[in-house]
């Protein structure tokens, strides 16, 4: 009997909690937090320009995020002048839909400084993505573009091999523009340890694939035993590309590059042999970094402007050999996506 | 009459100063600049202003007429942009051409109509029309900035083609620069466009059609733009619209400008475009040979510009007639 009393208080405590398990679980308070300090927050990205594959990446899968969770988000698309940047900044701060949270992607070290420091003095979080940028944001979600050069050079050093020429040539960006400044710091940081490796030249491209070409076709002229080159940029360097193919070096000449890792810039390139290596961002990831800060900024209850966080993409130098089938993302596949909703 | 024709040896004109700096730093680069003067290094220069020069000699022909075609260089990226787009969506290739020569057509029919019909200055018309094509096709005709061509697409085989190991666009450019010539030169209407762009009421007056001109004009330019894309695809394997944005434009017509054309109309020739184009091609491979930073290549790109410009100033003052009327 006593057995029996002591199973069945044993069968009541289980039932017990079993049941109240779930009441237990209601009492969370984290969801109904979260909820109150993220609903209807605005969230602004401001690229470069929307119509390139990173820009779109970020937005679709920005986009996907905020509106989860019942916030707002909007693009503005400056499309390439650094002007319309500003203009849309300054809209959007003084706007009475002024944006919580303000993605700023730099065109360079300093343009925007003074409107971002405006934007947080307003209470606006500005976080800077993929450009670094003179200015302490709340936070920069992007490449360690120093880190991503050395990987470049690393590549390089590696497609030349031991028995080759050791002559590499660059196609530099500008200037002006710290994605390609600290990526030519960093390419040169790895050949000083490999001193048997020469920069043969280091024309810019200045972003534009037919100057890619053109500046290409000369160093190659110059140097027809060059066995790599790193071109700055996916976007210019179909140009560097062209120039080896009509040089008629394809395969002699080992192409790095860096991108965004959309499928038909990077991989389609790796896989038909256009590029030798890729240092691809995984975009996804850094979109997903991207909503982390935004998701604890925005809960923190911290002014706008208190802290200084970065935070670095894990880079990967991709070549033909270690490519996956998800190694890159679709940018089609994205749209008709979207299309589809 | 002898600034149009063959060359004036008795005074030096600008074409003459650019063309003298162009020798020289030819001969400077040709002895300083080893592999220079190699036959691939010469035909990677006229290939490098190919493109340049194609879409300058239209600039050419506009401003000889006392005009200024802004939108050149939106109608070579986007109309090529959006043939490629349509291919990349299946529609059929006849079609998908047919739908952008229409497309240039009009754009080229609406600069010369409003240029000619309703009168507004050609540098807004232009200007507006430009950025009409860049924005509608960009946003509402294409998904992205860079738009590859179909692979095996003609386009890409174009690219590829070579006669005696010179790529397709230096013969493409060579050959446009020959008809150009001829029609400028030879034709009644090309001799026209001179008297029309010196001095349009009084051409009119002698009964020569001046608006229809002008209209033909802007519809020859735009054509250019579009065979000047076609082949920037062709050897790129894409085209990106980004290039809106570069000097391009400026570029075109610097060429034109340094060569000698004067903006205010009924000068120059397709030779002045040779020249500024041989001028520009020559220092740009030179300064990359040499390893020059872009910054200062603009720099210096820029300080022979204005040189050149200065010197034509003095040599030839502007005389009583283009001061009334103005340049563009």
């Amino acid at each position: 009997m006593k057995l029996i009393k002591t199973l069945m208080a044993a069968a009541t405590a289980l039932a017990v909690t079993t049941f109240v398990a779930p009441t237990f679980a209601a009492d969370d308070p984290g969801p109904a937090a979260y909820a109150q300090a993220l609903k209807g927050k605005r969230v602004m990205l401001v690229p470069l320009a929307m119509g390139f594959d990173l820009a779109q990446g970020w937005s679709h899968y920005l986009k996907t995020e905020v509106e989860a969770w019942g916030g707002v988000f909007e693009t503005r698309d400056p499309n390439w002048v650094v002007d319309a940047g500003a203009q849309a900044i300054t809209d959007a701060i003084s706007s009475d839909t002024r944006p919580d949270v303000l993605i700023i992607h730099a065109p360079d070290l300093n343009s925007y400084s003074k409107l971002m420091k405006k934007a947080q003095a307003a209470g606006t979080y500005v976080i800077l993505v993929d450009n670094p940028a003179n200015f302490p944001a709340d936070a920069f979600v992007g490449s360690d573009w120093d880190r991503l050069g050395q990987l470049e050079a690393e590549a390089a050093i590696k497609g030349c091999g031991p028995n080759s020429s050791k002559k590499i040539g660059l196609v530099q960006g500008d200037q002006a523009n710290s994605s390609s400044l600290y990526q030519y710091a960093g390419i040169m940081k790895v050949l000083d340890k490999n001193p048997d490796f020469k920069v043969v030249a280091k024309p810019d491209s200045n972003w534009d694939a037919t100057t890619s070409r053109n500046v290409t076709t000369t160093m190659l002229q110059q140097n027809p035993d060059i066995c790599a080159i790193i071109d700055f940029w996916d976007g210019d360097a179909t140009g560097a590309a062209a120039a080896i193919r009509d040089a008629k070096l394809d395969g002699k000449v080992f192409l790095v590059t860096t991108g965004g890792g959309e499928k038909a810039a990077d991989c389609d390139k790796l896989q038909d042999g256009t590029y030798g290596a890729v240092v691809m961002t995984d975009l996804a990831r850094q979109s997903g970094d991207m909503n982390a800060i935004i998701k604890f900024l925005l809960q923190s209850g911290q002014p706008a402007g208190t802290s200084h966080t970065y935070i670095y993409t894990l880079e990967k130098a991709t070549t033909k050999a270690d490519l996956k089938p998800d190694s890159c993302w679709d940018l089609k596949a994205l749209q008709a996506q979207a299309a589809a909703k | 009459m002898n600034t149009i024709g063959w060359p004036n040896y008795r005074s030096l004109n600008q074409e003459g100063i650019v063309f003298a700096i162009a020798v020289v730093l030819f001969v400077a680069a040709a002895i300083g600049l080893p592999g220079f003067i190699d036959p691939n290094n010469l035909v990677a220069i006229v290939r490098s202003v190919s493109v340049l020069g194609i879409l300058a000699l239209g600039m050419a022909v506009v401003i000889i007429g006392r005009g200024i075609d802004l939108s050149a260089v939106a109608i070579m990226a986007m109309s090529v942009a959006w043939y490629l787009q349509l291919l990349n969506s299946g529609t059929p290739d006849g079609l998908a051409f047919a739908y952008v020569l229409a497309g240039v057509l009009a754009i080229g029919l609406l600069n010369g109509f409003l240029v000619a019909y309703a009168d507004v200055p050609a540098i807004f018309v232009t200007l507006a029309t430009g950025s009409f094509v860049f924005g509608y096709v960009r946003s509402q005709l294409i998904t992205q900035d860079a738009v590859p061509v179909p692979q095996g697409h003609w386009v890409e085989l174009l690219g590829g083609l070579r006669f005696l190991d010179v790529p397709i666009e230096v013969f493409v450019f060579a050959g446009l620069a020959f008809l150009f010539f001829l029609f400028l030169r030879y034709t009644k209407w090309g001799r026209y466009i001179y008297f029309a762009g010196d001095n349009p009421v009084a051409a009119r007056n002698i009964g020569i059609p001046v608006r229809p001109m002008l209209v033909l004009r802007y519809v020859l330019s735009a054509l250019v733009a579009l065979v000047a894309g076609l082949l920037t695809a062709a050897s790129l394997h894409s085209i990106n619209t980004r290039v809106v944005n570069s000097t391009l434009l400026y570029d075109i017509v610097l060429v034109a400008v340094i060569g000698g054309i004067g903006l205010s109309g009924g000068r120059g020739g397709v030779r002045n475009v040779l020249v500024g184009a041989a001028l520009i091609g020559i220092l740009l491979n030179a300064m990359t040979i040499i390893d020059i930073p872009l910054l200062y290549q603009n720099l210096i790109k820029a300080a022979i510009l204005l040189g050149a410009i200065i010197v034509d100033g003095i040599i030839n003052p502007r005389d009583e007639q283009t001061a009334q009327q103005g340049d563009i």
